[in-house]
């Protein structure tokens, strides 16, 4: 079945677009206005996005993505709060959820918008074949595998001195493992895990000794949620 | 009658529509691996940084799509059923749908809402008179059949007040007379579509206003069992008294409700132990609804009931199944948890519905410490198990 959806600007040129339904869209024979004000907003900033080509959700995505966050926000402000993420039970239950929670908020502000909100989620779009072939000239998609694991070493390192130090490595294997496993167990692993990936002896984690780390592993795949259209 | 010519005519009134937005069965690929397969080492070491990336995957497939909240707003559609409010993801499409739309409109609530509205008071009116006279005479099986014969006559009128049809399914398995009925949840129309075909004794809380009126007025002809709100609170209170009601075999069957709350019929929540503690026969009921002509699910924290009850009236219809099942019994060694699960996993598969292990009182209240709690203690076994800490 087509799915016919107007875009927000009809001058608009469309991006080159890479995922097989906007193909399908882009017959676009039926002329359409959108009901909803939103949306057009919603539309003109994937275009807008495209343009500057970092992040880039589909038009069905952001339209599913928006009608999420607004179901999450249960103060109709057009914001979330922390209190709304925190409403999720898998997500509350989930060990790192603070953590998780914690990225979407930029520095020291309680809110995010539905912008913010794309843009964290723009991290776990996977990364499509012919992307990788596109030139580099623009700025790096937020899905590439660097920026991944960008935002993972962002989990560890707190204090945000591009470091994971020993004490950021235990709090974060705290919260994983709970009240389960004793201090000094804990400790030992977080030592041995140090003074395996410690390259330059400073007894911490840096961006490119974590990339080093990792480079066996399939970032790509670990960290990427399909969209189901 | 009318009220199914009003369904036929609403059958042929969604065919022109040609928007279908895929719903499909979710927004994301949920991946089911569990924790150990995910964060399966690629040497012996106990601890790897990328252990996280479990942890924030699923984080973030919960941020974009959870099981459990989506159960607490009304269901989406795959195609617009010309009502408003189901107009979450369909957009303007022609003028001829949109002039069909407003010809509902006019039908809905210039013609259809008023019938409703009459009936319905008629039928209030008439069950609070009917049962407050029954209510006069004095106990014995007179005063039993009058009062089933006035409740059965309500309720119907009440049903047709909502332009209800209602298929039941498998009438032989119908509760009996000191059983407990059991059934999902969707909106406090539930009662009155089962009241329509057999007599319950119903367990809630006494409210005021309108209610209030209708629960006094029942309770004197039939022994339904109303709870003030301090009482619900004493657990040990209210299983004695339903005890008391199914130990004697002649009253009529309890209506129970263990979900809790309102769900919205696309799955089955999590089913509160303690009517299941009581003892005697269970009769399961599963009942569905049909999204496409009307939405029965009240968003309480949303809509309040009169808000909703205009909404119920200015749909379609209200089409539903029921379907009784055979009854159920709790079995040797098996406390009332299991049996609880074992009721309601009976229920979704006869309903079609998903069966979730979730509280259904997470649309209010804040998730347990102790699923979290779990998930570290898988965690940290797959850590000693694997690193060379013993």
């Amino acid at each position: 079945m087509g799915r016919r959806r107007g875009r927000g600007s009809p001058g608009g040129t469309p991006a080159a677009q890479s995922d097989a339904g906007l193909r399908r869209d882009a017959e676009r024979s039926l002329e359409m206005t959108l009901v909803n004000p939103n949306m057009n907003k919603l539309f003109r900033f994937g275009q807008s996005c495209k343009g500057r080509r970092v992040i880039r959700f589909s038009h069905s995505q952001i339209t599913r993505l928006y009608s999420r966050f607004t179901s999450l926000d249960k103060g109709e402000n057009g914001t979330l709060s922390r209190e709304d993420f925190q409403r999720i039970p898998e997500l509350a239950i989930n060990p790192l959820g603070d953590r998780i929670i914690n990225a979407f908020f930029p520095e020291g502000e309680d809110q995010v918008n539905f912008r913010g909100f794309m843009r964290t989620l723009a991290h776990f779009r996977p990364i499509e074949d012919n992307e990788k072939s596109k030139d580099q000239n623009g700025p790096e998609p937020l899905n590439s595998r660097s920026n991944k694991l960008h935002f993972a070493f962002r989990l560890y390192d707190l204090d945000k001195d591009d470091k994971i130090s020993r004490d950021e490595l235990l709090q974060v294997l705290r919260m994983m493992v709970g009240v389960n496993i004793s201090d000094e167990q804990l400790g030992s692993i977080a030592d041995r895990t140090i003074q395996e990936a410690d390259q330059d002896g400073d007894s911490a984690i840096s961006f490119a000794e974590f990339v080093k780390v990792l480079e066996k592993v399939d970032v790509e795949q670990k960290m990427s949620i399909r969209f189901l259209h | 009658q009318w009220a199914t010519i009003r369904i036929q005519k609403g059958v042929k009134k969604p065919q022109p529509q040609m928007l279908k937005t895929p719903t499909a069965n979710g927004i994301i690929e949920r991946d089911e691996t569990p924790m150990e397969k995910e964060i399966a080492r690629l040497h012996r070491v106990d601890f790897e940084f990328s252990d996280i990336f479990y942890f924030c995957r699923k984080g973030f497939e919960a941020i974009v799509e959870d099981e459990v909240t989506q159960r607490f707003s009304s269901e989406e559609l795959v195609s617009w059923n010309l009502l408003t409010r189901t107009n979450v993801n369909f957009h303007y499409i022609s003028l001829r749908l949109t002039v069909v739309w407003v010809i509902g409109v006019i039908v809905r609530y210039c013609f259809l809402l008023p019938l409703r509205f009459t009936l319905a008071a008629i039928g209030i009116t008439s069950m609070i008179v009917g049962t407050t006279m029954v209510g006069q005479l004095p106990n014995g099986s007179v005063k039993n059949y009058l009062s089933e014969v006035v409740h059965l006559t309500c309720s119907r009128i009440l049903v047709r007040a909502l332009s209800g049809t209602i298929r039941y399914h498998n009438k032989e398995n119908k509760p009996q007379k000191g059983g407990i009925c059991v059934a999902n949840h969707t909106s406090p129309i539930d009662a009155i579509i089962l009241t329509n075909d057999g007599c319950y004794a119903m367990v809630g809380q006494v409210h005021g206003g309108l209610m209030g009126v209708i629960q006094r007025a029942t309770v004197k002809a039939c022994p339904h069992v109303w709870f003030e709100r301090s009482e619900i609170k004493d657990r040990h209170l209210v299983t004695k008294r339903l005890r008391e009601h199914v130990m004697d075999k002649s009253k009529l069957p309890i209506l129970i409700f263990p979900e809790g709350t309102c769900i919205n019929n696309t799955s089955v929540m999590m089913f509160k132990k303690g009517s299941f503690e009581i003892g005697g026969t269970i009769y399961p009921v599963a009942i569905k609804y049909d999204p496409q002509f009307g939405d029965a699910f009240w968003n309480s924290s949303k809509y309040n009931i009169v808000s909703y009850l205009l909404r119920i009236m200015t749909s379609w219809a209200i089409v539903c199944n029921v379907w009784y099942m055979p009854p159920m019994v709790r079995k040797e060694g098996e406390d009332a948890v299991q049996f609880a699960n074992r009721v309601k996993s009976a229920i979704a598969r006869q309903g079609g519905l998903t069966e979730l292990p979730w509280d259904g009182g997470l649309k209010r209240a804040k998730v347990k410490d102790t699923f979290k709690e779990e998930q570290q203690k898988n965690y940290s076994k797959m850590l000693v198990q694997n690193g060379s800490i013993g």
